[in-house]
Protein backbone atom coordinates (compact mmCIF):
# COMPACT_ATOMS: atom_id res chain seq x y z
CA UNK A 1 0.00 0.00 0.00
CA UNK A 2 2.68 2.23 0.87
CA UNK A 3 4.15 2.77 -2.85
CA UNK A 4 0.70 3.29 -4.17
CA UNK A 5 0.24 6.19 -1.68
CA UNK A 6 3.75 7.49 -2.58
CA UNK A 7 3.29 7.20 -6.43
CA UNK A 8 -0.02 9.22 -5.90
CA UNK A 9 1.47 11.89 -3.81
CA UNK A 10 4.44 12.37 -6.22
CA UNK A 11 2.28 12.04 -9.71
CA UNK A 12 -0.19 14.39 -7.97
CA UNK A 13 2.83 17.12 -7.01
CA UNK A 14 3.88 16.32 -10.51
CA UNK A 15 0.44 17.66 -11.84
CA UNK A 16 0.53 20.43 -9.86
CA UNK A 17 4.32 21.86 -11.29
CA UNK A 18 3.54 21.19 -14.53
CA UNK A 19 0.05 23.14 -14.30
CA UNK A 20 1.76 26.07 -12.38
CA UNK A 21 4.74 25.82 -14.57
CA UNK A 22 2.87 26.00 -17.96
CA UNK A 23 1.01 28.74 -16.47
CA UNK A 24 3.80 30.95 -15.50
CA UNK A 25 5.51 30.57 -18.42
CA UNK A 26 2.80 31.88 -20.79
CA UNK A 27 2.52 34.54 -18.90
CA UNK A 28 6.58 35.10 -19.25
CA UNK A 29 5.53 35.30 -22.69
CA UNK A 30 3.13 38.57 -21.49
CA UNK A 31 5.92 39.74 -19.13
CA UNK A 32 8.97 40.07 -21.43
CA UNK A 33 6.30 41.66 -24.00
CA UNK A 34 5.57 44.01 -21.20
CA UNK A 35 8.94 45.09 -19.44
CA UNK A 36 10.43 45.44 -23.21
CA UNK A 37 7.83 47.62 -24.42
CA UNK A 38 8.64 49.75 -21.73
CA UNK A 39 12.13 49.85 -21.65
CA UNK A 40 11.82 51.06 -25.48
CA UNK A 41 8.93 53.62 -24.37
CA UNK A 42 5.87 51.93 -25.58
CA UNK A 43 2.75 50.14 -23.45
CA UNK A 44 2.90 46.59 -24.89
CA UNK A 45 0.07 44.53 -25.21
CA UNK A 46 -3.12 46.90 -23.97
CA UNK A 47 -6.36 45.09 -25.35
CA UNK A 48 -7.08 42.00 -24.52
CA UNK A 49 -8.42 42.73 -20.52
CA UNK A 50 -6.90 44.89 -18.14
CA UNK A 51 -3.52 46.17 -19.17
CA UNK A 52 -3.25 43.50 -21.69
CA UNK A 53 -3.70 40.56 -19.32
CA UNK A 54 -5.83 37.88 -20.89
CA UNK A 55 -3.12 37.85 -24.10
CA UNK A 56 -1.45 35.15 -23.16
CA UNK A 57 -4.44 32.95 -23.10
CA UNK A 58 -5.79 34.93 -26.33
CA UNK A 59 -2.50 33.85 -27.88
CA UNK A 60 -3.01 30.26 -26.85
CA UNK A 61 -6.21 29.70 -28.35
CA UNK A 62 -5.08 31.39 -31.46
CA UNK A 63 -1.80 28.93 -31.84
CA UNK A 64 -4.26 25.99 -30.97
CA UNK A 65 -6.64 27.20 -33.63
CA UNK A 66 -4.17 27.86 -36.19
CA UNK A 67 -3.54 25.31 -39.24
CA UNK A 68 -0.60 23.00 -38.32
CA UNK A 69 1.75 23.31 -41.65
CA UNK A 70 4.21 20.25 -42.09
CA UNK A 71 6.46 21.06 -44.74
CA UNK A 72 6.33 18.80 -47.83
CA UNK A 73 9.93 18.18 -48.24
CA UNK A 74 9.88 17.96 -44.28
CA UNK A 75 11.39 14.57 -42.66
CA UNK A 76 8.16 14.15 -41.56
CA UNK A 77 8.60 11.79 -38.18
CA UNK A 78 11.92 13.69 -37.29
CA UNK A 79 9.73 17.13 -37.90
CA UNK A 80 7.17 16.20 -35.60
CA UNK A 81 9.68 14.88 -32.58
CA UNK A 82 11.68 17.83 -32.58
CA UNK A 83 9.41 20.36 -31.24
CA UNK A 84 8.32 17.18 -28.82
CA UNK A 85 12.24 16.64 -28.03
CA UNK A 86 12.54 20.40 -26.48
CA UNK A 87 10.08 20.63 -24.53
CA UNK A 88 10.31 16.84 -22.43
CA UNK A 89 13.82 18.01 -21.18
CA UNK A 90 12.85 21.61 -20.26
CA UNK A 91 10.07 19.90 -17.92
CA UNK A 92 11.80 17.15 -16.75
CA UNK A 93 14.17 19.52 -14.99
CA UNK A 94 11.30 20.70 -12.74
CA UNK A 95 11.34 17.10 -10.92
CA UNK A 96 14.67 18.02 -8.76
CA UNK A 97 14.19 21.91 -8.82
CA UNK A 98 13.81 22.80 -4.42
CA UNK A 99 11.05 25.18 -4.38
CA UNK A 100 10.76 25.50 -0.88
CA UNK A 101 12.10 23.48 2.01
CA UNK A 102 9.15 21.15 1.87
CA UNK A 103 8.08 21.39 -1.41
CA UNK A 104 9.76 19.25 -4.23
CA UNK A 105 9.26 16.37 -6.42
CA UNK A 106 12.09 14.37 -5.59
CA UNK A 107 15.61 14.22 -4.21
CA UNK A 108 18.22 13.23 -6.43
CA UNK A 109 21.99 12.42 -4.98
CA UNK A 110 23.47 14.00 -8.22
CA UNK A 111 20.19 16.47 -8.72
CA UNK A 112 22.59 19.17 -10.26
CA UNK A 113 24.12 17.02 -11.94
CA UNK A 114 20.63 15.29 -13.58
CA UNK A 115 19.42 19.34 -13.91
CA UNK A 116 22.95 20.07 -16.59
CA UNK A 117 22.80 16.56 -18.23
CA UNK A 118 19.28 16.54 -18.93
CA UNK A 119 19.19 20.32 -20.39
CA UNK A 120 21.96 19.21 -22.73
CA UNK A 121 19.76 16.96 -24.63
CA UNK A 122 17.10 20.15 -25.47
CA UNK A 123 19.60 21.09 -28.13
CA UNK A 124 18.81 17.77 -29.85
CA UNK A 125 15.09 18.99 -30.61
CA UNK A 126 16.35 22.51 -31.84
CA UNK A 127 18.98 20.68 -34.37
CA UNK A 128 16.33 18.02 -35.52
CA UNK A 129 13.42 20.68 -35.91
CA UNK A 130 16.49 22.29 -38.19
CA UNK A 131 16.97 19.57 -40.03
CA UNK A 132 13.90 18.13 -40.35
CA UNK A 133 12.65 21.57 -41.99
CA UNK A 134 14.29 20.91 -44.68
CA UNK A 135 15.11 24.61 -45.40
CA UNK A 136 18.11 26.82 -45.46
CA UNK A 137 17.32 29.18 -42.71
CA UNK A 138 16.23 26.25 -40.72
CA UNK A 139 19.36 24.35 -41.52
CA UNK A 140 21.86 26.83 -40.58
CA UNK A 141 20.34 27.81 -37.88
CA UNK A 142 20.62 24.07 -36.37
CA UNK A 143 23.81 24.29 -37.03
CA UNK A 144 24.45 27.30 -35.07
CA UNK A 145 22.92 25.57 -32.12
CA UNK A 146 24.81 22.36 -32.23
CA UNK A 147 28.16 24.67 -32.14
CA UNK A 148 27.28 27.23 -29.58
CA UNK A 149 26.02 24.26 -27.49
CA UNK A 150 29.23 22.78 -27.87
CA UNK A 151 31.24 25.50 -26.70
CA UNK A 152 29.13 26.67 -24.06
CA UNK A 153 28.08 23.40 -22.22
CA UNK A 154 31.35 22.67 -21.25
CA UNK A 155 31.89 26.00 -19.21
CA UNK A 156 28.26 26.15 -18.17
CA UNK A 157 29.27 22.71 -16.42
CA UNK A 158 32.86 23.91 -14.91
CA UNK A 159 31.23 27.52 -13.83
CA UNK A 160 29.07 25.38 -11.04
CA UNK A 161 31.95 23.89 -9.41
CA UNK A 162 33.32 26.41 -7.80
CA UNK A 163 30.18 26.77 -5.33
CA UNK A 164 30.17 23.01 -5.49
CA UNK A 165 33.09 22.36 -3.75
CA UNK A 166 32.24 25.13 -1.18
CA UNK A 167 28.73 23.43 -0.44
CA UNK A 168 30.18 19.95 -1.07
CA UNK A 169 27.25 18.13 -2.29
CA UNK A 170 25.26 17.78 -5.55
CA UNK A 171 22.03 17.60 -3.81
CA UNK A 172 20.47 20.83 -4.77
CA UNK A 173 18.81 20.75 -1.41
CA UNK A 174 21.77 20.50 0.05
CA UNK A 175 23.12 23.16 -1.50
CA UNK A 176 20.58 25.59 -0.56
CA UNK A 177 21.22 24.62 3.26
CA UNK A 178 24.62 25.29 2.59
CA UNK A 179 24.00 29.43 2.17
CA UNK A 180 22.07 29.76 5.43
CA UNK A 181 24.79 32.34 6.34
CA UNK A 182 26.09 33.51 3.65
CA UNK A 183 25.05 33.35 -0.33
CA UNK A 184 27.50 32.03 -2.43
CA UNK A 185 27.35 34.82 -4.74
CA UNK A 186 29.52 36.76 -2.66
CA UNK A 187 32.05 33.66 -2.48
CA UNK A 188 32.13 33.11 -6.50
CA UNK A 189 30.98 36.13 -7.99
CA UNK A 190 33.24 35.32 -11.09
CA UNK A 191 31.87 31.83 -11.08
CA UNK A 192 28.34 34.23 -10.72
CA UNK A 193 28.69 36.00 -13.89
CA UNK A 194 30.31 33.28 -15.92
CA UNK A 195 27.36 30.83 -14.95
CA UNK A 196 25.02 33.48 -15.87
CA UNK A 197 26.37 34.07 -19.39
CA UNK A 198 26.48 30.67 -20.17
CA UNK A 199 23.18 30.29 -18.95
CA UNK A 200 21.76 32.88 -21.41
CA UNK A 201 23.76 31.11 -24.31
CA UNK A 202 22.12 27.61 -23.43
CA UNK A 203 18.76 29.21 -23.42
CA UNK A 204 18.66 30.84 -27.07
CA UNK A 205 18.63 34.43 -25.24
CA UNK A 206 19.69 37.88 -26.83
CA UNK A 207 23.13 38.77 -27.44
CA UNK A 208 23.69 34.55 -27.86
CA UNK A 209 20.40 34.23 -29.87
CA UNK A 210 21.94 32.73 -33.30
CA UNK A 211 20.24 29.79 -33.55
CA UNK A 212 17.22 31.89 -34.17
CA UNK A 213 18.51 35.46 -35.49
CA UNK A 214 15.34 37.26 -36.75
CA UNK A 215 17.26 39.30 -38.98
CA UNK A 216 19.48 36.84 -40.35
CA UNK A 217 17.57 33.80 -40.76
CA UNK A 218 13.50 34.77 -40.64
CA UNK A 219 13.10 32.61 -37.65
CA UNK A 220 15.72 30.28 -37.24
CA UNK A 221 15.32 26.43 -36.32
CA UNK A 222 11.90 27.13 -36.28
CA UNK A 223 11.29 29.12 -39.18
CA UNK A 224 8.37 26.07 -40.99
CA UNK A 225 6.49 25.75 -37.50
CA UNK A 226 3.48 26.64 -37.24
CA UNK A 227 0.47 26.37 -34.73
CA UNK A 228 1.07 24.54 -30.94
CA UNK A 229 4.39 23.22 -32.26
CA UNK A 230 5.52 26.71 -33.11
CA UNK A 231 4.35 27.30 -29.11
CA UNK A 232 6.34 24.26 -27.94
CA UNK A 233 9.36 26.05 -28.92
CA UNK A 234 8.16 28.62 -27.24
CA UNK A 235 6.84 26.79 -24.56
CA UNK A 236 10.43 25.41 -24.10
CA UNK A 237 12.30 28.73 -24.05
CA UNK A 238 11.30 30.04 -21.53
CA UNK A 239 10.58 26.73 -19.62
CA UNK A 240 14.15 26.62 -19.63
CA UNK A 241 14.94 30.38 -18.98
CA UNK A 242 12.81 29.32 -15.40
CA UNK A 243 15.04 26.51 -14.86
CA UNK A 244 18.40 28.12 -14.91
CA UNK A 245 17.58 30.94 -12.96
CA UNK A 246 16.17 28.81 -10.41
CA UNK A 247 20.03 27.03 -10.39
CA UNK A 248 21.21 30.62 -9.93
CA UNK A 249 18.89 31.25 -7.41
CA UNK A 250 19.79 28.03 -6.25
CA UNK A 251 23.48 27.62 -6.32
CA UNK A 252 24.33 31.50 -5.65
CA UNK A 253 21.50 33.55 -4.35
CA UNK A 254 20.36 30.71 -1.03
CA UNK A 255 17.14 29.17 -3.07
CA UNK A 256 14.48 29.69 -0.76
CA UNK A 257 17.09 31.29 2.58
CA UNK A 258 15.56 34.60 3.09
CA UNK A 259 17.29 37.22 4.25
CA UNK A 260 17.65 38.34 7.28
CA UNK A 261 15.04 38.37 10.03
CA UNK A 262 11.97 39.35 7.79
CA UNK A 263 8.89 36.18 8.29
CA UNK A 264 7.93 35.32 5.07
CA UNK A 265 7.69 31.35 4.11
CA UNK A 266 10.45 29.65 1.70
CA UNK A 267 8.50 29.40 -1.22
CA UNK A 268 8.00 33.25 -1.54
CA UNK A 269 11.61 33.82 -1.10
CA UNK A 270 12.28 31.27 -4.08
CA UNK A 271 9.68 33.49 -5.89
CA UNK A 272 10.96 36.72 -5.44
CA UNK A 273 14.33 36.02 -6.69
CA UNK A 274 13.37 33.60 -9.45
CA UNK A 275 11.62 37.09 -10.30
CA UNK A 276 14.65 39.18 -10.17
CA UNK A 277 16.50 36.94 -12.02
CA UNK A 278 13.85 36.18 -15.04
CA UNK A 279 13.56 40.45 -14.88
CA UNK A 280 17.64 40.46 -15.67
CA UNK A 281 16.93 38.37 -18.69
CA UNK A 282 15.04 40.10 -20.47
CA UNK A 283 16.43 43.68 -19.33
CA UNK A 284 19.53 41.85 -21.28
CA UNK A 285 17.29 40.99 -24.36
CA UNK A 286 16.14 44.57 -24.54
CA UNK A 287 19.64 45.71 -24.12
CA UNK A 288 22.49 44.14 -25.75
CA UNK A 289 22.67 43.22 -29.61
CA UNK A 290 23.28 39.87 -31.06
CA UNK A 291 26.90 38.47 -31.10
CA UNK A 292 28.80 37.64 -34.23
CA UNK A 293 28.86 33.62 -34.42
CA UNK A 294 32.66 33.75 -34.54
CA UNK A 295 32.82 36.34 -31.61
CA UNK A 296 30.54 33.77 -29.60
CA UNK A 297 33.09 31.19 -30.32
CA UNK A 298 36.23 33.09 -29.55
CA UNK A 299 34.52 34.42 -26.18
CA UNK A 300 33.51 31.16 -25.62
CA UNK A 301 36.39 29.17 -25.58
CA UNK A 302 39.40 31.78 -25.29
CA UNK A 303 37.98 34.15 -22.79
CA UNK A 304 35.39 32.11 -20.49
CA UNK A 305 36.92 28.61 -20.50
CA UNK A 306 40.44 29.79 -19.00
CA UNK A 307 38.34 32.52 -16.55
CA UNK A 308 36.63 29.39 -15.15
CA UNK A 309 39.57 27.34 -14.82
CA UNK A 310 41.65 29.96 -12.75
CA UNK A 311 38.44 30.22 -10.37
CA UNK A 312 38.13 26.92 -9.77
CA UNK A 313 41.73 26.54 -9.18
CA UNK A 314 41.85 29.87 -6.44
CA UNK A 315 38.64 28.26 -4.88
CA UNK A 316 40.64 24.66 -4.25
CA UNK A 317 43.49 27.03 -3.42
CA UNK A 318 41.80 29.06 -0.77
CA UNK A 319 39.86 26.19 0.99
CA UNK A 320 43.17 24.05 1.25
CA UNK A 321 44.60 26.76 3.16
CA UNK A 322 41.93 28.60 4.78
CA UNK A 323 38.67 26.40 5.58
CA UNK B 1 10.37 -2.69 -8.73
CA UNK B 2 13.24 -2.88 -10.83
CA UNK B 3 13.21 -5.91 -12.64
CA UNK B 4 10.17 -4.29 -14.94
CA UNK B 5 12.48 -1.14 -15.81
CA UNK B 6 15.27 -3.10 -16.63
CA UNK B 7 13.07 -5.13 -18.60
CA UNK B 8 12.00 -1.53 -20.16
CA UNK B 9 15.28 -0.12 -20.52
CA UNK B 10 16.72 -3.05 -21.65
CA UNK B 11 14.14 -3.88 -24.54
CA UNK B 12 13.91 0.09 -25.52
CA UNK B 13 18.46 -0.44 -25.76
CA UNK B 14 17.61 -3.95 -28.52
CA UNK B 15 14.62 -1.79 -30.10
CA UNK B 16 16.68 1.05 -30.57
CA UNK B 17 19.87 -0.46 -32.04
CA UNK B 18 17.81 -2.20 -34.24
CA UNK B 19 16.72 0.80 -35.61
CA UNK B 20 19.87 2.32 -35.43
CA UNK B 21 21.50 -0.68 -37.64
CA UNK B 22 18.71 -0.55 -39.92
CA UNK B 23 17.58 3.50 -41.03
CA UNK B 24 19.43 4.14 -44.35
CA UNK B 25 19.25 7.74 -43.79
CA UNK B 26 22.37 8.59 -40.97
CA UNK B 27 20.35 11.12 -39.11
CA UNK B 28 17.81 8.79 -38.49
CA UNK B 29 20.53 6.38 -37.40
CA UNK B 30 22.27 8.99 -35.07
CA UNK B 31 18.91 9.88 -33.31
CA UNK B 32 18.35 6.41 -32.46
CA UNK B 33 21.76 6.02 -31.10
CA UNK B 34 20.91 8.94 -28.84
CA UNK B 35 17.77 7.00 -27.89
CA UNK B 36 20.19 3.91 -26.93
CA UNK B 37 22.54 6.29 -24.17
CA UNK B 38 19.24 7.55 -23.13
CA UNK B 39 18.22 3.99 -22.14
CA UNK B 40 21.75 3.09 -21.10
CA UNK B 41 21.81 5.70 -18.52
CA UNK B 42 17.88 3.96 -17.38
CA UNK B 43 20.28 1.03 -16.73
CA UNK B 44 22.99 2.71 -15.00
CA UNK B 45 20.31 4.33 -12.84
CA UNK B 46 18.61 0.92 -11.75
CA UNK B 47 22.16 -0.38 -11.06
CA UNK B 48 22.89 2.66 -8.50
CA UNK B 49 25.67 4.62 -10.54
CA UNK B 50 23.64 8.06 -10.81
CA UNK B 51 26.88 9.36 -12.00
CA UNK B 52 27.57 7.16 -14.49
CA UNK B 53 24.02 8.09 -15.68
CA UNK B 54 24.36 11.12 -16.03
CA UNK B 55 27.73 11.59 -17.50
CA UNK B 56 26.22 8.92 -20.29
CA UNK B 57 23.91 11.41 -21.15
CA UNK B 58 26.03 14.64 -20.85
CA UNK B 59 29.16 13.27 -22.61
CA UNK B 60 27.52 10.98 -25.00
CA UNK B 61 24.04 12.41 -25.71
CA UNK B 62 24.68 15.47 -24.79
CA UNK B 63 28.13 16.32 -26.43
CA UNK B 64 29.79 13.24 -28.77
CA UNK B 65 26.13 12.97 -30.48
CA UNK B 66 25.26 16.80 -31.06
CA UNK B 67 28.60 16.88 -32.46
CA UNK B 68 27.95 13.88 -34.99
CA UNK B 69 24.91 15.62 -36.01
CA UNK B 70 26.65 18.18 -36.71
CA UNK B 71 29.00 16.93 -39.39
CA UNK B 72 26.21 14.50 -40.62
CA UNK B 73 23.92 17.82 -41.35
CA UNK B 74 26.99 18.73 -43.10
CA UNK B 75 26.83 16.20 -45.60
CA UNK B 76 24.32 15.50 -48.50
CA UNK B 77 22.09 12.76 -46.67
CA UNK B 78 19.90 12.18 -49.31
CA UNK B 79 23.00 10.94 -51.38
CA UNK B 80 23.86 8.07 -48.60
CA UNK B 81 20.08 7.17 -48.57
CA UNK B 82 20.62 6.01 -52.75
CA UNK B 83 23.16 3.86 -51.88
CA UNK B 84 23.38 0.10 -51.41
CA UNK B 85 22.73 -0.16 -47.62
CA UNK B 86 23.67 -4.30 -46.81
CA UNK B 87 26.94 -5.93 -47.27
CA UNK B 88 26.63 -9.56 -48.39
CA UNK B 89 28.31 -11.21 -46.02
CA UNK B 90 25.47 -12.25 -43.62
CA UNK B 91 27.04 -16.10 -43.39
CA UNK B 92 30.71 -14.09 -41.52
CA UNK B 93 28.23 -11.66 -39.63
CA UNK B 94 26.54 -14.45 -38.40
CA UNK B 95 29.27 -16.38 -37.34
CA UNK B 96 30.94 -13.47 -35.37
CA UNK B 97 27.66 -12.92 -33.58
CA UNK B 98 27.68 -15.78 -32.59
CA UNK B 99 31.26 -16.10 -31.39
CA UNK B 100 30.80 -13.45 -29.52
CA UNK B 101 27.15 -14.22 -28.08
CA UNK B 102 29.26 -17.45 -26.56
CA UNK B 103 32.41 -15.48 -24.79
CA UNK B 104 29.51 -13.54 -23.13
CA UNK B 105 27.39 -16.47 -22.22
CA UNK B 106 31.17 -18.23 -20.97
CA UNK B 107 32.15 -14.79 -19.04
CA UNK B 108 28.65 -14.51 -17.26
CA UNK B 109 28.80 -18.12 -16.35
CA UNK B 110 31.86 -17.97 -15.12
CA UNK B 111 31.60 -14.91 -12.96
CA UNK B 112 28.55 -15.65 -11.33
CA UNK B 113 28.21 -13.17 -8.46
CA UNK B 114 27.20 -15.08 -5.11
CA UNK B 115 23.51 -13.87 -3.80
CA UNK B 116 24.04 -10.74 -1.08
CA UNK B 117 27.15 -9.50 -2.20
CA UNK B 118 27.17 -5.97 -3.52
CA UNK B 119 28.50 -4.47 -6.59
CA UNK B 120 31.68 -3.10 -6.21
CA UNK B 121 30.19 0.56 -7.30
CA UNK B 122 27.42 0.16 -4.73
CA UNK B 123 29.91 -0.25 -2.13
CA UNK B 124 30.17 3.51 -1.28
CA UNK B 125 27.03 4.22 -1.46
CA UNK B 126 26.35 6.06 2.22
CA UNK B 127 26.32 9.83 1.17
CA UNK B 128 26.03 8.61 -2.74
CA UNK B 129 28.12 7.36 -5.24
CA UNK B 130 29.65 10.53 -6.21
CA UNK B 131 31.84 11.09 -3.17
CA UNK B 132 32.49 7.42 -3.26
CA UNK B 133 33.62 7.43 -7.05
CA UNK B 134 35.47 10.53 -6.44
CA UNK B 135 37.35 9.39 -3.27
CA UNK B 136 38.33 6.14 -5.03
CA UNK B 137 39.67 7.70 -8.59
CA UNK B 138 41.63 10.57 -6.98
CA UNK B 139 43.27 7.79 -4.23
CA UNK B 140 43.15 4.32 -5.47
CA UNK B 141 42.85 4.27 -9.34
CA UNK B 142 45.14 7.52 -9.38
CA UNK B 143 47.61 6.30 -11.91
CA UNK B 144 45.21 4.63 -14.38
CA UNK B 145 43.02 7.81 -14.32
CA UNK B 146 45.89 10.40 -15.20
CA UNK B 147 47.41 7.81 -17.82
CA UNK B 148 43.91 7.76 -18.93
CA UNK B 149 43.84 12.06 -19.22
CA UNK B 150 47.68 12.10 -20.77
CA UNK B 151 45.94 9.31 -23.40
CA UNK B 152 43.13 11.57 -24.13
CA UNK B 153 45.39 14.77 -24.56
CA UNK B 154 47.71 13.31 -26.89
CA UNK B 155 44.80 12.26 -29.35
CA UNK B 156 43.69 15.72 -29.06
CA UNK B 157 46.55 16.62 -29.82
CA UNK B 158 47.20 14.57 -32.67
CA UNK B 159 43.79 15.93 -34.01
CA UNK B 160 44.70 19.36 -33.67
CA UNK B 161 48.03 19.01 -35.78
CA UNK B 162 46.04 16.67 -38.31
CA UNK B 163 43.42 19.12 -38.74
CA UNK B 164 45.29 22.48 -39.22
CA UNK B 165 48.31 20.75 -40.83
CA UNK B 166 48.60 23.83 -43.36
CA UNK B 167 49.77 26.49 -40.54
CA UNK B 168 52.00 29.07 -41.95
CA UNK B 169 53.98 31.70 -39.64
Amino acid sequence: MGIAIEAAVALVKIAVVLGAVSLVVAYLTYLERKIIARIQVRMGPMRVGWHGLLQPIADGIKLLLKEDIIPAKADRVVFVLAPIMVLVPAFVVYSVLPFSPSFYITQVNVGLFFIIAVSSLGVFGIVMAGWASNSKYSLVGALRSAAQMLSYEIFLGFSIIGPLMLAGSLNMQKIVEAQSEVWFVFYQPLAFVVFFIAALAETNRVPFDLPEAETELVAGFHTEYSGMKFAFFFLAEYANIMVVSTVAVTLFFGGWQGIGWIPLPGFVWYVLKLGAMIFVFIWIRATLPRYRYDQLMRLGWKFMFPLVMANIFLTGLVKFLFL
Amino acid sequence: MELPFFYLFAAGIVGASLLMVTRANVIHAALSLVLVFLFMAGLFVLAGAEFLAGVQILIYAGGIMVLYLFSIMLMNVGVAVRLRQWHRQSALAFLAAALLALEVWVVLWKVSLPAGKAWPWQLGQTPGNVEALGMVLYTKFLFPFEVASVLLLAAMIGAIVLAKRQITR
